[in-house]
């Protein structure tokens, strides 16, 4: 490990990042220990979780955790290991349950990980002692819910979460705030879509404005093509819309979207949708309904301002992103230095009618479905990228768009002047050289 | 191509080529029933063009309000208060099979290779001129050095008009549906 940190630091200069980060396995054992071994880690929503005894099975980086609500109510999140001989213990993704069991000797555990009780206790050494909170199924040392989305860190001191996302808590926000009676839960399915690639590829293509022109052209053109007479039950045609959106030439893509990055590695896209059956108009009378329900809770005032707020992609580094105006949210989970899976949730807009719920299924299908017309050209591009590193081609790759006209902003933050800056992949591997190197993921200002 | 093949593929209103191959179909069959042995030549049938890369041709199979589904989870009720694998409606399919055709669908650069197998047909319910009919599936899909297995259970609604089947909505529940899955771009 001692020769990778000395070399850490010349793996990134301005604008140019070595392919070395996305395909050398020892600096991805680092990353589990120093950024998601150590960084706010995005574990799940609270409703997700919403009774005494429900759980909800994931991985934090690629150790097995378990999200609880104990019998007090409290949220939890511990370790899925058994303290006698190591295995799982909590084996389903989700469910109810009054206490944890272990299937191999049957030692059994409180919602919250302390041990319950344990089969067959008799000689042990002096110093065993079930009730050393050191043998359980191990708390992470911090766990912090931000109005419902639960984040844990393994670090036990740091900035606190509110810290850790500064301003793009508003984002967070942003995916409360649309629903009419204040409140969001987790629904509709999840999507686990995969890739033979590195996990920090897919985050750097979430606010890529100048890919979709030329990697989606042929749903583009599909969607373009077709003809609006054709039989829909109402979904097919939310995802042609979405398509041909998609299709937006590419002096819009550079000076009509907008692109923010915050200290930490986070970043925001602004929102290109403009068709009144995807984003709130009063032209689509779902939308119109939607509307009247938001004025009726928050006012008009209020209503107006949450509508006002338009971005596509936040992503809250390192493993989170939203889509708060469309309600979805996209967990990275990484498996190997070469093995992504991504988890895509949608999100109820409680106080929303009904058929908007549906509208959010048709396009969660569309921008993150397996079997999406756009979201396979992504999966495609990430495999490619870790076909093309493992080459002896460019030992450096060119992050450098919009280097030289990025702008200083608000809240500590930088902005692309032109939307299609990669700001804010040089925004992130600021952030990783940060945690790899300082154990911190303050400024160092190597890539930007 | 695909817009001109819609509008022959359409019963009502049919081009010259399709409605000579329809009456001549329907004078021999009008009173045929869908049996279990048409019903099954038809699965096979369709299997085939799909392997061979006919979309186009598939295409033509389904109704003018045909759908094609592929749910995210065992059991799932519906396509729309879900996410699916794959939900088209007519108008998305035909989208889907569409984009097949670019030569920029970079998804299939190069393009993947199947082989499929449909056994164990039952005809579940319906009658002489629209059935519900379940089939096993297997499909192996060869592309750029990699082979995937994939296994699932198919509902074909099929109608009768005219004497030409047709599809009026094709289900397919895969036995690792709700597992982490690598882009799923041919049709099963």
């Amino acid at each position: 490990m001692s020769n990778i940190d000395a070399e850490l630091d010349r793996l990134i200069a301005p604008g140019r990042v070595q392919r070395r980060i996305y395909t050398d396995p020892a600096i991805f054992e680092l990353e589990m220990e120093r950024i998601f071994g150590a960084a706010w880690i995005y574990i799940g929503h609270e409703s997700q979780i919403k009774r005494p005894g429900d759980y909800f099975a994931t991985r934090m980086g690629r150790k097995p955790v378990v999200l609880v609500r104990d019998q007090e109510g409290a949220v939890r999140v511990i370790h899925n290991q058994c303290a006698h001989r190591g295995a799982l213990v909590v084996a389903t993704d989700q469910g109810n349950a009054a206490e944890f069991t272990c299937c191999y000797h049957g030692w059994t555990y409180h919602l919250d990980g302390r041990i319950k009780a344990v089969p067959l206790n008799h000689g042990y050494p002096q110093d065993f002692d079930p009730k050393n909170p050191k043998m359980a199924m191990l708390p992470v040392p911090r766990v912090k819910s931000y109005r419902g989305f639960v984040f844990a860190s393994e670090a036990n001191d740091g900035p606190s979460l509110e810290e850790w996302l500064g301003h793009m808590t508003t984002s967070l926000d942003d995916m409360i705030d649309r629903a009419p009676d204040g409140e969001i839960e987790v629904a509709g399915g999840v999507f686990k879509h995969a890739y033979d690639g590195n996990w920090k590829v897919y985050f750097e293509n979430l606010c890529d404005a100048a890919h979709p022109l030329f990697t989606h052209r042929s749903s583009i053109d599909a969607a373009q093509q077709q003809s609006d007479e054709v039989h829909s039950d109402g979904a097919g045609e939310i995802a042609i819309r979405q398509m041909r959106q998609n299709g937006a030439p590419y002096s819009f893509w550079e000076s009509q979207v907008g692109i923010w990055t915050y200290p930490n590695g986070h970043s925001y896209l602004g929102d290109y949708h403009d068709d009144a059956k995807l984003v709130a108009a009063l032209k689509d009378p779902v939308f119109r309904e939607y509307i009247a329900a938001l004025e009726r809770t928050k006012g008009k005032a209020e209503a107006k301002r949450v509508l006002e707020v338009r971005r596509w992609n936040s992503n809250l580094y390192p493993n989170v992103s939203l889509m708060s105006q469309f309600q979805q949210l996209r967990v990275v989970h990484p498996i190997a230095v070469n093995r992504t899976v991504v988890h895509a949730y949608s999100f109820r807009l409680k106080g929303a009618p009904g058929q908007m719920f549906r509208n959010t299924i048709s396009f969660a299908n569309i921008v993150n479905g397996t079997g999406s017309l756009v979201l396979t050209d992504d999966l495609e591009i990430y495999n490619r990228l870790d076909m093309g590193m493992s080459s002896e081609g460019s030992e450096w790759l060119q992050i450098g768009r919009g280097y030289q006209s990025d702008v200083g902003d608000a809240h500590g933050g930088r902005r692309g002047k032109n939307s299609t800056s990669e700001v804010y992949i040089r925004n992130m591997l600021d952030a990783w050289l940060g945690l790899m190197t300082k154990g911190h993921a303050a400024p160092v200002r190597a890539a930007s | 191509m695909v817009k001109r093949r819609r509008s022959k593929t359409k019963p009502s209103a049919p081009s010259r080529r399709p409605v000579l191959v329809a009456r001549h179909r329907a004078a021999h069959r009008a009173t045929e029933a869908l049996d279990l042995n048409r019903c099954e030549r038809f699965l096979q049938h369709e299997a085939r063009l799909l392997d061979e890369g006919k979309f186009d041709d598939w295409l033509a199979l389904f109704t003018p309000d045909g759908c094609y589904w592929v749910p995210s989870e065992p059991d799932q009720d519906n396509p729309h208060d879900t996410v699916s694998l794959i939900y088209d409606d007519r108008r998305l399919l035909e989208t889907r099979v569409r984009r097949l055709a670019s030569p920029r669908i970079y998804s299939q650069e190069p393009r993947s290779r199947t082989s499929r197998i449909v056994s164990n047909v039952s005809i579940e319910d319906g009658d002489n001129n629209a059935c519900t009919v379940r089939s096993k599936l297997l499909m192996v899909e060869y592309r750029r050095g990699a082979q995937r297995l994939f296994a699932g259970t198919a509902f074909h609604r099929l109608v009768q008009a005219d004497g030409l089947i047709l599809i009026a909505s094709k289900r397919v529940n895969l036995l690792n549906c709700d597992a982490p899955l690598d882009g799923i771009v041919v049709p099963f």
